[in-house]
């Protein structure tokens, strides 16, 4: 099962909000879509602080954040 | 290289090293010049524009705050250097603007935003305790919102030209202050000659301490409002581990200086109207916190190329000029013959802050858009 968030374009906190109701529902991995780099940071901060494995990857205007456990 | 400063200005040691930088500042622009505990105030700075652009009248407060200049210059900067630089907008833009305008009610209701509240704090003024639980308590109710589902919706990518709207304007204010034009006979560009507007460090350092300001707080996304949310809304306590850093530092530059008084009435540029004071910051809290930002990290935001963010800002402009024009804002607490007469707010005031405190409700009840973001 995988879960996709698209948080382009939300300003902070959204795009936590998002990642983390998502890593408390269990579904992994879970893939964020975020288009700042304030976004990648603050879910990237989240995320590990939640235990999670982080991948980043940067595409073209925007980055993939894929998170484990 | 680059990255390796972005990993540091990122982590703990960055966002301190935020805090304890502009904890020196504060303290030495009010040594140079600026009014008492305003070192930094970016609602009162803002209010100050306004008036010197003669959208408000209150000879008092007019005077083009290069600060506010340099934060937005410091953040372009950084945001261009680091690649970061985004033209965006469109995020519900009117609401944004409301809150920006409803958020300088309430800062100047109590008299300073979430910064010039910390800087008064450290200063001795006890006020600032009802000003900062009410905007701790703003927040909250702001972080509730966001926990059922509130959102103002997501910004898409615009013309790369428009990202530069606010700093152009800040160009603009800029040349206005070096060239001191006057437009008309009595019109403006006003400059305060008495009050806390004609009290001011001189123009370069005041730039300089903006720019370096504005450019570190891009790098490290340091943001009042957002300091306290964090804490609320999942016990994160990066943000406000540089407001403490602030705090610590400022605290003892004023003390170094000799720039603490200890008390609740008669200090500078504030009132010890408690209710007002705490429900005047509880309206700003809320606002901003709607809103996604400090008004200095609405500043450092649309340096990097927010439109959003600069919308917020001239609501903010906006709304200190209807709060001297309408006389909303809080009166200082003056000394009248030896003995301190207690400031506060007018009726209007009042039913500007209730009004205010309705319309963000009415906002957070409303602004949640069906849930889109999720697909499995």
């Amino acid at each position: 099962m995988i879960t996709e968030i698209n948080a382009r374009g939300l300003s902070c906190p959204q795009p936590v909000i998002l990642a983390k109701n998502a890593i408390d529902a269990g579904k992994f991995p879970v893939k964020v879509f975020v288009d700042t780099v304030t976004a990648r940071e603050n879910v990237r901060r989240m995320a590990e602080k939640s235990g999670c494995k982080v991948e980043i990857k940067e595409l073209r205007d925007e980055f993939l954040l894929t998170l484990t456990k | 290289m680059s990255q390796r400063f972005t990993s540091f200005f990122a982590s703990g040691w960055g966002i301190i090293s935020a805090g304890v930088i502009i904890g020196v500042l504060a303290p030495l622009l009010q040594m140079a010049g600026n009014p008492a505990n305003m070192g930094i105030c970016v609602a009162c700075f803002e209010r100050d524009i306004a008036g010197a652009l003669g959208l408000h009248r209150a000879v008092v407060v007019q005077y083009i705050r290069p600060e506010i200049i340099g934060f937005v210059f410091g953040s372009l900067i950084a945001a261009l250097a680091f690649r970061e630089f985004k033209a965006r907008a469109g995020s519900a833009p009117i609401v944004r603007f409301l809150l920006g305008a409803f958020a300088m009610i309430g800062a100047l209701v109590f008299l300073g935003c979430p910064w010039r509240a910390l800087l008064r704090l450290v200063g001795g003024d006890f006020n600032a305790i009802l000003g900062l639980v009410g905007l701790a308590v703003g927040i909250f109710i702001g972080v509730l919102f966001l926990k059922s589902g509130y959102s103002l919706g997501r910004a898409t990518k615009t013309n790369y030209a428009a990202g530069w709207t606010m700093p152009v304007i800040m160009l603009g204010l800029l040349l206005l202050l070096i060239f001191r034009p006057q437009f008309s006979e009595n019109g403006p560009v006003f400059f305060s000659e008495k009050g806390p507007g004609s009290l001011h460090a001189p123009i370069l350092i005041s730039l300089g301490a903006g720019l370096i300001i504005g450019f570190i707080a891009q790098r490290t996304r340091f943001c009042t409002m957002g300091a306290i949310r964090d804490v609320v809304l999942m016990r994160d306590f990066h943000l406000i581990s540089g407001i403490v850093a602030l705090l610590i530092t400022a605290f003892f530059m004023n003390l170094i200086l000799g720039q603490t008084r200890f008390g609740f009435e008669g200090q500078p540029v504030a009132h010890s109207n408690f209710i007002w004071n705490f429900l005047g910051m509880a309206l700003a809290g809320l606002a901003f916190a709607l809103a996604g930002g400090c008004p200095g990290r609405q500043l450092f935001l649309s340096g990097e190329g927010d439109g959003d963010a600069a919308i917020f800002v001239l609501g903010m402009i906006t709304g200190a000029a209807f709060s001297h024009n309408f006389n909303l804002a809080g009166k200082p607490d003056a000394l009248v013959d030896g003995v301190v007469k207690q400031g506060g707010i007018s009726d209007f005031g009042m039913i500007a802050v209730i009004s205010g405190l309705v319309i963000c409700l009415i906002i957070g009840f409303s602004m949640r858009p069906e849930k889109m973001e999720v697909s499995q």
